[in-house]
């Protein structure tokens, strides 16, 4: 087996693109447990890691997996993991943790039909509130959404440099249709990368491990150099010591959440897509949104007024964004892989103009002509 | 001798957290008070020695040491362990956590770092029952125990752990009591100085929550029982280190052996992969 580091320009599936993206960003540690459509984003690390001095493990489960990762990040390792449903499930309660102790982290979902053991082997877009509701109690994340192998390597990127920055977990929420398409990705050179990392304390004597700097991001210490911190999932201090008080509380998760909401629009990225002088706005992400691009052109050509927002990011919501087109539109249409979750969201930033759903509940991806419908209701 | 104390007190605990938690009787103060005895007497690198607990009233002990601590999720102590250690091999990883966490919930990941020989000391305060929720049935409360979920008496027999280690993979297992301070102190010492998956289970009395719902209603209640039915008999068969409450309790080194942690393979793993590329 050779090392291979990808060409300028190669032919990848997008699990493979995804990890030549975490590879390239830094990611030198990942653990996971097989799960139909990600596994070869772990074998794919089986084998780059040990070349490029990273670590991979096959944990006992996801739970184990997740952990690990978190474990890896406080020793100062830029470390991931990756799942499809029904680990991702499993990852929750760590999900909680990480946001709690401020460990940057990512993970990868690459989603399928569920619930349950659902269609391992088929797409969906249905865990994009768990992504971000799934853990108890109150607290922001950070997701994108690939919708091609060349975005999976710039989005990995991406989603470890907000991941450092802000110190939260970022989630690639891909689907099986991305995660196992092959097409051509560009590999970027490196002056065309920028790679964050999170920001270090240097005086061990008055390091306090939640003590936050003016942009609400605390310096993160890691194991093993000398500053002896505690770190815990009560609510906690700036010392990092459990403080159960509901002003303690207040004060802590109030920050956890407005350190990306106060952030949000430089976290915000969207493509827009012949919306300047549009009536009817498309709004998607991932694979559904390359049906919806043809969905637009044809109702172009048909005469009608009609743009698409594909959400690169998902989470934190582009609520200004959506707010500011629907002062000019005159409806949406959401089309996700699902019965609705997203539409929601376009739904209460509408401005009260009415928004379609075009379903689907996965295993295949929608047809454009299934949006064009929609977008014809919806005129 | 106070300021000597004091100095040490100062040296590996949190002091500006006292008063503990922990309730009168408990077993949790020495053990706890071994352990840094231990690490003393080893004389570990301070700054590369990482203490992970789990949830519990063991799990409690991660944020009173003055180490890199990490009190994280129920149960998933080790996985943490795990990743920490492998992504900076030169960190010695204790895990100090209580017998639910570690065997309950946990359980699955405690077997799987034992196989894999994950280069981490694992030690196990077992009190027997579920103490920082009020005492309930744990993995490990002995046939016929009365628990606040076992009010009629425990049905379900329980773990015997030295045995769960040593046949999962473990290089050393040893158990002992708070009783046996001085031993405890030693075998932690040696333990502190291998490599590989070790595992001391320390028994340890939770008058409160567990003795007095078991004829045990004082601390020292315990430790008298320890007194009268534990019997130090290094590399016994750890099949025979089942306890039951009117039998005898083995104690001592069950495991001791030398094996390549995972760690080292990961490296050589490593060096592998790379010199592929050179042939």
């Amino acid at each position: 087996m050779s090392i291979q580091s990808p060409r300028s320009v190669s032919f990848l599936s997008g699990n493979m693109a995804l990890v030549e993206g975490a590879v390239k960003a830094g990611c030198r540690f990942f653990a996971g447990y097989p799960i139909t459509p990600s596994t070869e984003i772990a074998e794919s690390f089986a084998r780059r890691m040990p070349q490029i001095g990273g670590v991979f493990i096959q944990m006992e489960d996801e739970i184990g997996s997740i952990g690990a990762v978190l474990g890896a990040a406080w020793a100062g390792v830029k470390s991931m993991t990756a799942t499809s449903g029904p680990g991702f499930s499993l990852m929750m309660e760590h999900i909680g943790l990480a946001v709690m102790l401020e460990t940057p982290c990512v993970i990868v979902d690459v989603q399928r039909g569920g619930p349950s053991t659902g269609l391992p082997t088929l797409p969906a877009q249905s865990d994009v509130m768990q992504a971000r509701w799934g853990s108890h109690g109150t607290y922001e994340i950070i997701a994108v959404s690939p919708n091609s192998p060349n975005e999976a390597y710039t989005l990995a990127i991406k989603a470890f440099n907000l991941s450092e920055q802000y110190r939260v977990p970022a989630m690639i929420l891909m689907d099986e249709c991305v995660g196992h398409m092959y097409e051509k990705v560009r590999i970027p050179t490196e002056d065309q990368i920028t790679i964050l990392n999170r920001k270090t304390p240097h005086d061990r004597e008055h390091y306090l491990p939640y003590e936050p700097n003016d942009d609400l991001i605390p310096p993160m210490a890691i194991a093993g150099e000398g500053f002896h911190f505690h770190v815990t999932g009560l609510t906690h201090d700036e010392r990092g010591y459990p403080v159960a008080t509901r002003e303690a509380q207040n004060k802590y998760v109030l920050r956890l959440s407005d350190k990306i909401r106060k952030n949000e629009e430089k976290i915000q990225e969207v493509e827009q897509f012949l919306t300047e002088d549009a009536e009817i706005v498309v709004v998607s992400f991932g694979i559904t949104s390359r049906p919806a691009i043809r969905a637009v052109r044809l109702a172009r050509e048909e005469g009608m007024k009609v743009g698409l927002i594909r959400l690169v990011t998902i989470w934190p919501f582009p609520e200004k964004i959506i707010r500011d087109i629907a002062r000019k539109a005159k409806g949406f249409v959401v089309a996700e892989m699902n019965y609705g979750q997203i539409v929601y969201e376009v739904e209460r930033c509408a401005r009260g103009k009415p928004v379609i759903l075009s379903p689907n509940l996965g295993g295949e991806a929608h047809t454009s002509e299934e949006i064009l419908d929609k977008i014809r209701q919806a005129k | 001798m106070q300021q000597e104390y004091d100095a040490f007190t100062k040296k590996y605990f949190r002091t500006d957290r006292f008063p503990h938690i922990w309730c009168p009787g408990c077993g949790l103060g020495t053990a706890i008070q071994a352990f840094v005895k231990a690490v003393e007497k080893s004389g570990s690198d301070l700054d590369r020695t990482v203490v992970v607990s789990g949830i519990g009233c063991t799990g409690r002990a991660a944020g009173y040491l003055n180490f890199d601590s990490f009190h994280v999720l129920h149960g998933r102590a080790i996985p943490f362990a795990v990743g920490l250690k492998l992504a900076n091999p030169k960190l010695n990883i204790v895990v100090l956590s209580g017998d639910g966490d570690l065997f309950a919930i946990g359980g699955n990941h405690f077997i799987h770092a034992a196989r894999r020989n994950n280069d981490l000391l694992v030690m196990c305060v077992n009190n027997f029952n579920y103490g920082m929720t009020g005492g309930q049935l744990a993995p490990t409360s002995p046939l016929e125990s009365s628990t606040t979920t076992s009010p009629y008496g425990n049905i379900e027999p329980s773990f015997n752990l030295p045995w769960l280690a040593a046949s999962s993979g473990a290089t050393f297992v040893a158990r002992w009591t708070i009783l046996h301070v001085r031993q405890l102190i030693n075998t932690t010492v040696e333990a502190l100085g291998k490599r590989g998956f070790r595992f001391i289970e320390v028994l340890s009395p939770c008058p409160v929550n567990f003795g007095r719902r078991n004829n045990l209603p004082e601390g020292l209640d315990e430790l008298k029982m320890y007194q009268k039915h534990c019997e130090v008999a290094n590399f016994s068969d750890p099949r025979l280190a089942d306890i039951k409450w009117s039998e005898k309790i083995i104690l001592g080194k069950f495991v001791d052996q030398e094996k390549q942690a995972y760690e080292e393979k990961i490296a050589l793993l490593s060096q592998k992969a790379r010199g592929v590329k050179r042939g």
